[in-house]
């Protein structure tokens, strides 16, 4: 789960990481308040969770409060288009109005889970302010790592370690790095997250040092124990099919192809994407019913995957271990019956209850289906029908 | 033979009132596991609906039945701590079936777990199976062939469930048997990885060759290839699942994403091809691909 950056400062200035002066808001009227109130040079910031906001003008730094109604009015108004977002946009409902402070100094500091090491790791770099991918690939030694103890966390000489990493020298300076280090890493444990992030971390001429720039990931698996996050968790920002799916326990990612496909477990339904592509279809989505599937839910998935009109022929594979032949055989009868297939599906059943499975589809004799005797077969017949 | 679970192992389960655990529990007696009880706190003295006797504790269940393997059913977020006290009771194995755990959960659960000694099969996986003699988990028993006899048998790794089922039907189907099928799961942090099973594999003397299943996400597989290469001289047979997948989305599985440039298929095909193993570029071809790998021997 994501959230949005303005609350992502919230969770870190609870931790006690300073942040700009700024404001929330949902109106021009408001956004103007809000930069008379701060004074000075300004930044708005579109909230949304897409990157690519600086190209695509949904960041402007404004001088006057005649320019931050601009940009306030351009920004709720348009719908903002970058790399990220494809071409039909995103809707901009918030605005972060921000201090704009001076910059003499920019860092990167971020907490992630490093699988190798199967513990989080601490990462920090002197060149802030750019994509840290970037950085990796071409000066992988500007980032200086610690790894964070499985029961103990992040230990005092590490975290002495990191600030001198960034070269804080002066005494206060270097106590204020250490507070937003420690901050972050405690935001990172006590919310389960799977990135935390300050990109950029600043000094100013003042020697102040800001989070200028956060970004946060959390563990799927655990938002069941944080109510904070549940109430920041934003639908609006999800794909709506992907959402409807997870409403039945279904795994559904939209893609860009023309075959859908219905697959039980997550390894098989990448698989049965690839095997598309190799016989030279394009699958129009991933999507695992998973192992305890109800009819009820199978049903669903036929019409969440015939919901999309760039669908033009369906590939169910099933291997029945703990999902049953039958029941998705049934679920087969049931959407033809309720939704109706208006395109080819071919359909490759084996496992539990197969042979059941088949009696029930030979029976029921729909014609747009047909059967497959493996995943080879299947995959030439789909991309033969689409063709 | 076979590698971490044979007939004679007995084997717990953890959470076996509950439905999944119930219902698995039966599946693996039917297979003819040695499964001696189980654990449910609060329900301790009473005996499951397959009338093996339930304990409140893991270290009750141990210390009356003599189990050495406990098979985990417990709901997510409780699981990791259920992993911890199957370990702390003396279970030399643990196969933690449960899906949803938190990271952070098995980051610590993990290391407690390496701690004690005990190997940890896990999390959100089907579990293992010794075809003909074990099966501690959730998959389908009779699409697996025992070995018997001279011919062939192959040991399966794999991070995905059903895939393995797949790779499992290819070789059935072909009647090339399995010494052992492993699941090592989904998640980014879990037990046993490919690395300490390759181990294994090369050491078993039943085990011909060895299939190895893996997907996007993580490093896993790039470590095992560099591992292959210095360590391996069984044929190992691969396939990458999420050739087609987009970047920075979770393809089901908790570890399955792309991140940062990290955990493509295809820096894990080349890392493999690079260490000589013969990698399937279809899932359908896993079988005859082991069987030309077999031949050649």
């Amino acid at each position: 789960m994501k959230v949005h950056e303005y609350q992502a400062r919230e969770l870190l200035v609870d931790a006690g990481v300073p942040v700009p002066a700024s404001h929330v808001v949902d109106t021009v009227e408001a956004a103007v308040d809000a930069a008379t109130n701060i004074g000075g040079k300004i930044v708005v910031k579109a909230q949304v969770f897409a990157g690519g906001r600086g190209k695509a003008g949904f960041v402007k730094l404004c001088d006057t409060p005649d320019q931050v109604r601009e940009a306030a009015t351009f920004m709720l108004a348009n719908r903002m288009v970058s790399v990220q977002t494809g071409a039909e946009g995103i809707e901009v409902k918030k605005l972060l109005v921000a201090s704009a402070v001076d910059i003499e100094s920019e860092y990167y500091v971020a907490v992630v889970l490093d699988r190798a090491k199967k513990c989080p790791v601490v990462m920090v770099s002197t060149e802030g302010g750019v994509e840290i991918e970037v950085v990796a690939k071409e000066k992988p030694d500007a980032i200086v790592k610690r790894w964070l103890h499985p029961h103990l966390g992040l230990m005092s000489f590490q975290l002495a370690q990191l600030v001198a990493a960034l070269g804080f020298t002066d005494k206060a300076q270097a106590k204020a790095a250490s507070k937003v280090i420690r901050g972050l890493v405690d935001v990172f444990y006590k919310y389960d997250c799977a990135l935390a992030e300050i990109n950029p971390l600043i000094r100013t001429p003042d020697g102040d040092v800001l989070a200028i720039d956060a970004k946060m990931n959390f563990d799927d698996n655990a938002t069941f124990r944080h109510k904070r996050l549940q109430e920041m968790f934003d639908p609006r920002e999800e794909n709506q099919m992907e959402l409807a799916a997870k409403e039945h326990d279904l795994s559904y990612i939209a893609l860009d192809g023309n075959i859908g496909c219905l697959v039980n477990g997550a390894g098989l339904a990448m698989a049965t994407m690839d095997i598309i592509k190799l016989h030279g279809g394009e699958p129009a989505n991933f999507l695992d019913v998973g192992g305890s599937v109800t009819a009820e839910a199978a049903t669903e998935a036929f019409r969440i995957i015939l919901s999309d009109d760039k669908v033009k022929g369906i590939l169910v594979n099933i291997f029945g271990g703990i999902a049953k032949c039958d029941l998705i055989a049934e679920a087969l009868i049931a959407a033809a019956a309720q939704i109706g297939f208006k395109v080819p599906v071919v359909v490759r059943l084996e496992g539990t209850n197969v042979d059941r499975a088949r009696e029930l589809l030979e029976a029921a004799k729909i014609p747009q289906i047909t059967t497959a005797t493996d995943l080879a077969d299947a995959a030439n017949k789909v991309c033969a029908k689409v063709a | 033979m076979s590698i971490l679970v044979d007939k004679d192992t007995k084997v717990i389960c953890q959470g076996i009132t509950g439905k999944a655990g119930a219902f698995h529990t039966a599946g693996c007696l039917e297979y003819g596991t040695k499964m001696v009880g189980g654990v449910s706190p609060g329900k301790g003295g009473t005996r499951s609906e397959h009338d093996l006797p339930v304990f409140n504790t893991c270290h009750d269940a141990v210390k009356a039945t003599g189990a050495d393997v406990s098979m985990i059913f417990v709901p997510a977020p409780f699981a990791a701590d259920a992993a911890m006290e199957a370990a702390d009771a003396g279970c030399s194995v643990v196969v933690l079936i449960t899906e949803g755990i938190p990271t952070l959960d098995m980051v610590r659960a993990r290391d407690f777990v390496e701690e004690k000694g005990t190997l940890l099969i896990g999390p959100n996986c089907p579990g293992i199976i010794t075809p003909g003699g074990c099966k501690v988990g959730i998959m389908p028993g009779y699409i697996h062939k025992p070995k018997n006899g001279s011919g062939h048998a192959v040991g399966i790794i794999s991070r995905s469930g059903t895939l393995t089922y797949e790779a499992v039907w290819q070789c059935t189907t072909r009647d090339i048997a399995q010494t052992t099928c492993v699941g090592i799961g989904g998640d980014p942090v879990k037990g046993l990885n490919f690395i300490e099973l390759l181990e294994r594999f090369q050491k078993d003397e039943d085990t011909d060759a060895i299939i190895m299943i893996g997907e996007i996400g993580g490093t896993d597989e790039e470590q095992a290839a560099a591992y292959i290469e210095r360590h391996v001289t069984k044929p190992v047979v691969a396939f990458i699942a999420g050739q087609t997948a987009p970047p920075g989305k979770r393809m089901g599985h908790a570890g399955a994403i792309i991140s940062g440039g990290e955990g493509t298929a295809a820096s894990k095909v080349a890392a493999l091809k690079e260490a000589g193993v013969s990698v399937a570029d279809s899932p359908a071809a896993l079988g005859e691909t082991v069987a030309a790998a077999l031949k050649s021997r």
